[in-house]
């Protein structure tokens, strides 16, 4: 759900602006790391399949459907920096192209939506790989339970935001309760269709997978002979 | 929201707003909106001021205000927001045809409402007139990151792709007697996901390629 104009007063509205110029500017830097020269085609394709997955309705109950915010599942398949670049041009766009989400609120987007949801989709990403096994089969399961923590901690952010330059005099504690609990419903979604998604790509393509690389980079060359192969 | 998107909003024309420099444009955009929400919720003269500018710019444009009224159901998320907001908000209750709400968080609604609908229509009229190459070169010449609008430029480029893609596997799905209605469908729409990020990573190897393979070095040829 995207913040319209007039949601947060100016001041906010121009500080979260602020931290996400600095942020799409580290992204940037980061994403010519993680792709070097092949950054502008590939983050633009990638941007195009994160606006194109927020397209995908996913039917939950009673003719009501919801899609993926697609944050964290981008930051594990792309990596964090070209995951925030992805979702923040996807908000841009979004923003001057479909009038989606207020121009003086794209700061505070891209940071709810965009930077918080790779920064904690992927911190927990990376915890959790370094407590399970290393196996490949424990990738979606970890993008999967990073993918559901994102959600609640974006609207608990945009909470911290609103008691800064929330415009209507709203009770916080009502707030608070109202927005986590309608996010962890949410997020119970997002992490069960990255686990499913992620799960999909691993199956075919495990390379692309950028937070599998660790794993498969341990996996050794494993020579099969099967009786039937050797008969023939 | 994810509804209704697909399709540029670009409305074909050759007026003054049209023709104005893409640039200007954006920069006018961000201004008068920061106008708007700096303005106290209060000076009610003030906004009917806003909204006398925004239609005289849309009739200026010629485009059609029911062009611009049907693609405004994007705001309708908020509007539903502002309409709880008067029953939930703390503060002195007032009663308004018989009903106590709360009188501060009538006030709250009024200004999301004026706010929000003013700049669903601003951004609703630069995107209406400006074409997304004109939209790139604009952010460009505002001294955007080269790399940004490369990439911006890039997922314009291939949106209709993508999202065609997409709409295929629907119809591939659909042909096959499938049809989402609960959570138990979620792992087909699942996998439809990773085989739509799998082809749109690998054509974006493939462009890349094609791009060397035509001497690129970093930057676009104008």
């Amino acid at each position: 759900m995207h913040v319209p104009d007039g949601f947060l007063d100016a001041p906010t509205s121009v500080g979260t602006g602020v931290v996400a110029a600095a942020a799409v500017g580290l992204a940037l830097r980061g994403a010519r790391r993680e792709l070097d020269d092949r950054t502008a085609p590939l983050a633009g394709l990638v941007a195009a399949f994160v606006f194109a997955t927020q397209m995908l309705n996913f039917p939950v109950a009673a003719g009501t459907t919801g899609h993926l915010m697609g944050g964290a599942i981008a930051a594990v398949l792309v990596g964090p920096w070209t995951g925030v670049l992805c979702t923040s041009v996807v908000f841009v766009v979004q923003a001057l192209l479909f009038a989606d989400g207020g121009i003086t609120a794209l700061g505070t987007n891209i940071v709810l939506m965009g930077v918080v949801t790779c920064a904690v989709g992927w911190g927990v990403f990376r915890l959790l790989q370094a407590v399970l096994p290393k196996r490949v089969s424990m990738v979606p399961l970890a993008a999967g339970i990073g993918a559901f923590v994102s959600v609640p901690a974006a609207a608990l952010v945009f909470v911290g935001l609103y008691a800064v330059g929330g415009v209507a005099p709203l009770p916080l504690d009502n707030l608070t309760t109202a927005m986590l609990g309608v996010h962890l419903l949410i997020g119970v979604g997002e992490g069960v269709i990255t686990f499913l998604a992620v799960g999909s790509i691993i199956a075919v393509r495990p390379d692309l997978v950028h937070g599998a690389r660790r794993v498969l980079a341990q996996r050794t060359l494993e020579v099969r002979t099967s009786p039937t192969a050797s008969a023939a | 929201m994810g509804a209704g998107h697909g399709h540029t909003l670009h409305f074909h024309g050759h007026s003054a707003v049209h023709r104005a420099p893409a640039h200007l444009k954006i920069v006018a955009l961000v201004a008068f909106m920061v106008v708007v929400v700096a303005t106290p919720r209060e000076w009610f003269a003030a906004y009917a001021g806003f909204l006398v500018v925004l239609l005289g710019v849309v009739a200026l444009s010629r485009v059609p205000p029911t062009y611009l009224l049907k693609r405004m159901v994007v705001e309708v998320p908020f509007v539903l927001f502002a309409l709880l907001l008067p029953f939930v908000a703390h503060g002195e209750r007032v009663e308004v045809l018989g009903v106590s709400v709360s009188g501060p968080g009538l006030l709250a609604a009024w200004a999301l409402l004026a706010k929000g609908t003013l700049g669903v229509l601003a951004s609703l009229t630069l995107a209406a007139t400006t074409e997304p190459q004109a939209l790139l070169r604009g952010l460009e010449r505002l001294r955007l990151p080269s790399l940004l609008v490369q990439i911006m430029g890039f997922m314009i480029r291939y949106l209709e792709v993508v999202t065609t893609e997409l709409q295929r596997m629907r119809v591939a799905r659909e042909s096959r007697g499938f049809s989402a209605r609960n959570p138990r469908h979620w792992p087909v729409l699942a996998r439809s996901m990773g085989s739509l990020f799998i082809r749109s990573y690998e054509r974006g190897e493939r462009v890349h390629l094609a791009m060397l393979s035509r001497g690129y070095t970093g930057t676009m040829p104008r």
